[in-house]
């Protein structure tokens, strides 16, 4: 079976609530619109205190071509334009709604059918979902429109869907996979024509298999889809490691991009997003949200309006449990720990994990033994253990030449370390600073 | 006999033929380096801490000879005395400067900014930083994890246990400027000692808006600009919520102090209020610094 060549960890999967249907989930009394939720400039507010906005009206303008708009999830009065504290854990812009019933712009189609035909150019369907704010939805929220329009150059041969879903907990994809199968496979064929490629792989774990058979059965109504299986390892939805696993490329150090070994790599949920908006004209404003946690009592996954706080879906999965010791943001690898349980849903919120106490304690760090398991770890073959020392000792020259930049902050290293060693830490910090004397190496250029 | 009359023979002939060429190499290959560069090292403090913003004292050294002139060069360590040293070898005229000390503008100690959440990660500022906003309600104040600590290679902060600040010893700070560098939060600053070392600052650095402010910490800045209207030199201006006292101006009066409905303002080195003016609450706040009483500055 199909994995990735370099490095990898296989962590607990504990994937508790991959057998709960997909729940509708309430709306919130007020909804939260932070104005920075994907890479890029942040979007521009169009509406101000006291404008009247229905569901699915345009709140913010993209503030640049790697940007995206933000819609409104719920109809209401925009009761203030102000900051909040966002999953980063620091006050940005954002626009507060105060929900007031549940009336939808008349241009989205709200019906169950299917629409499979479209008479859309290439063209079109990336203006569509450009208009939309769709962004990458696996957690990165880079621009999708963005990675549609190739650089000078470079040619796209395959679209590779991720419906990989190798965080441990998380299940949003997994349900997204079994309850809108066809849905997703549209969708896949209008990234194709977008891309202008005849060939589109689509990559899931075989801890999946219902989705794997369902989507492959499917599959073949669909000319040029492919479904791949693939075998359970850590931090195989990673962009580069999943054209490994399906396509056997290996993406050059940066600042080269997937589209350099011709590929365009787009999450399951992402594609749900181009379905719905440029099938059903629905700008992205909802997405599927997994609670979960070993202490909780019904972890769960939910159709979520963006601008909830998470703790209206923590409350709806039988309330935050005792012995809570962490709240984090996305899954336990790459996830961040929350500052406050009202940080509002983003679009790359991909889920809500209560660790107890125990699990989230952090061991105590001891000295490192040379054993180099974070560098048979390590994904992207670097070698963690000298990235950290040289962060440490704030040598950002020799750590630059390391690759420090290659890193894509799996953890994996730390996860594998014996000796508990906080590497990331340290990487992030290096990463942070090297990033900083680049962008200003480049700008005095 | 004849074994060690070859050796000493051959060993001497090496000998004095390598010291030809060293010779020879030293006189053609001599860089000339101008005497003075040594003598100005000479009196430098040898700190190569690299607050004067050259690569150590024989670096700092090189460019005052080169500059021909003293202008806006100081030695932050020896300060005005060694100076004038410099300039009386270089024969130049000394450039008075003003003695600056670091000044911590963060006054959120813990009993005044309530912790909500717990930092487990890497005991580094910058670190703390780049995850998220710290352990209080305050994004913008101390976090505490003493990055500015291990930064100063005089000894001159430590971290006080009680308040979790930093604390400066003024007597021992050389305003080398390495805490302010080493802050990720830009919560230090340089200012001037101020005549008898009396300083009056804003000890804060919150932008937030008032009513955040408030919430988060009892003695944060929430830019009402009560000092700005009180103040008659125009030294308080406000901008992003946040006031702050441009020491060249202010003449010490402390009326904005008093002004502070916060406690915001710090007045540091002031002989005590009179007995009417006791009772208010901002005169605890007056000697809390460091080094608490009135201190002579001996560059005075």
């Amino acid at each position: 079976m199909k994995t990735f060549r370099i490095g990898g960890v296989h962590p607990a999967e504990n994937k508790l609530s991959a057998g709960k249907a997909i729940q509708v989930l309430d709306l919130p009394k007020q909804a939260v619109f932070p104005l920075s939720q994907h890479i890029g400039a942040p979007a521009v507010p169009v509406v101000k205190r006291g404008d009247v906005v229905k569901v699915g009206t345009k709140i913010a303008e993209a503030g640049g071509f790697v940007s995206a708009p933000i819609y409104s999830s719920v109809s209401g009065k925009v009761s203030k334009v102000d900051t909040v504290i966002d999953a980063s854990g620091y006050r940005k812009p954002a626009v507060y709604i105060d929900v007031e019933g549940d009336e939808w712009e008349e241009g989205i189609d709200r019906s169950q059918t299917l629409v499979c035909e479209t008479s859309l150019s290439p063209e079109e369907i990336v203006a569509k979902i450009k208009d939309a704010g769709v962004v990458g939805m696996g957690g990165a929220c880079f621009p999708t429109h963005v990675k549609l329009c190739p650089p000078p150059g470079a040619k796209a041969e395959c679209v590779i869907i991720n419906g990989v879903e190798c965080e441990p907990y998380l299940t949003a994809d997994h349900r997204l996979m079994l309850e809108k199968p066809d849905e997703i496979l549209v969708g896949v064929t209008l990234l194709m024509k977008a891309a202008k490629v005849d060939k589109a792989y689509i990559g899931i774990e075989n801890n999946k298999p219902d989705a794997i058979s369902l989507l492959a059965e499917k599959a073949q109504a669909y000319p040029g889809i492919e479904v791949v299986p693939l075998k359970v390892k850590y931090p195989q939805g990673g962009e580069k490691q999943l054209i490994d696993a399906v396509i056997r490329r290996q993406v050059p150090a940066p600042p080269a991009l997937p589209i350099n070994v011709g590929a365009v790599v787009q999450n399951v949920g992402t594609v749900y997003a181009v379905y719905e908006a440029v099938m059903k004209n629905k700008p992205l404003f909802e997405r599927i949200v997994t609670v979960t946690g070993k202490s909780l009592k019904n972890p769960s996954n939910f159709l979520t309006r963006m601008g909830t706080p998470m703790s209206q879906l923590i409350e709806a999965a039988g309330g935050m449990p005792e012995d809570t010791g962490k709240v984090i943001g996305g899954g336990p690898m790459m996830g961040k720990a929350l500052a406050n349980t009202e940080v509002p849903i983003c679009k790359g919120s991909s889920g809500v994990l209560l660790m107890n106490r125990k699990e989230a304690a952090r061991a105590e760090a001891q000295p490192c033994i040379r054993c180099a398991k974070c560098v048979s770890a390590c994904p992207m073959g670097l070698e963690p253990f000298l990235l950290a020392t040289l962060s440490m000792h704030k040598e950002w020259e020799r750590v630059e030449k390391e690759d420090i930049m290659s890193c894509i902050e799996c953890g994996s290293c730390q996860f594998t370390c014996p000796s508990h060693r906080p590497m990331l830490d340290y990487i992030r910090l290096g990463k942070t600073t090297v990033g900083g004397i680049i962008r200003a190496r480049n700008a005095k250029k | 006999m004849d074994l060690i009359l070859v050796a000493v023979i051959s060993l001497g002939a090496i000998g004095l033929v390598s010291a030809v060429v060293l010779f020879v190499a030293s006189k053609k290959f001599a860089v000339y380096e101008d005497p003075r560069i040594g003598k100005v090292a000479e009196v430098l403090p040898q700190a190569n801490c690299g607050g004067c913003g050259y690569p150590g004292c024989s670096g700092f050294a090189e460019a005052c000879v080169k500059a021909g002139s003293l202008e806006g060069k100081l030695c932050p360590v020896g300060g005005q005395p060694v100076m004038e040293r410099v300039a009386a070898i270089l024969g130049l005229d000394a450039v008075a400067s003003e003695p600056k000390v670091a000044v911590v503008r963060c006054n959120g100690s813990c009993e005044h900014r309530p912790r909500m959440t717990r930092y487990d990660g890497v005991k580094l500022c910058a670190i703390a930083n780049a995850t998220y906003g710290g352990e209080t309600g305050c994004t913008f104040g101390c976090l505490g994890c003493g990055d500015c600590v291990s930064a100063c290679q005089f000894g001159a902060i430590r971290m006080n246990p009680e308040t979790g600040l930093p604390e400066v010893d003024e007597d021992i700070c050389t305003a080398c400027g390495a805490c302010v560098k080493a802050c990720p939060r830009h919560i230090i600053e340089l200012r001037p000692k101020g005549k008898k070392n009396r300083r009056v600052y804003v000890s804060c650095v919150n932008k937030d808006k008032g009513a955040v402010t408030r919430k988060a910490c009892e003695v944060g800045c929430i830019g009402c600009g009560k000092c700005v209207k009180v103040c008659e030199f125009d030294a308080i201006t406000l901008e992003n919520n946040l006031a702050y006292i441009d020491p060249n101006k202010c003449r010490l009066c402390r009326k904005c102090e008093q002004e502070c409905p916060q406690g915001a303002i710090i007045a540091v080195n002031f002989p005590p209020r009179k007995p009417k003016t006791e009772a208010a609450p901002t005169e605890q706040l007056a000697t809390r610094p460091a080094s608490g009483e009135e201190k002579q500055n001996p560059n005075e």
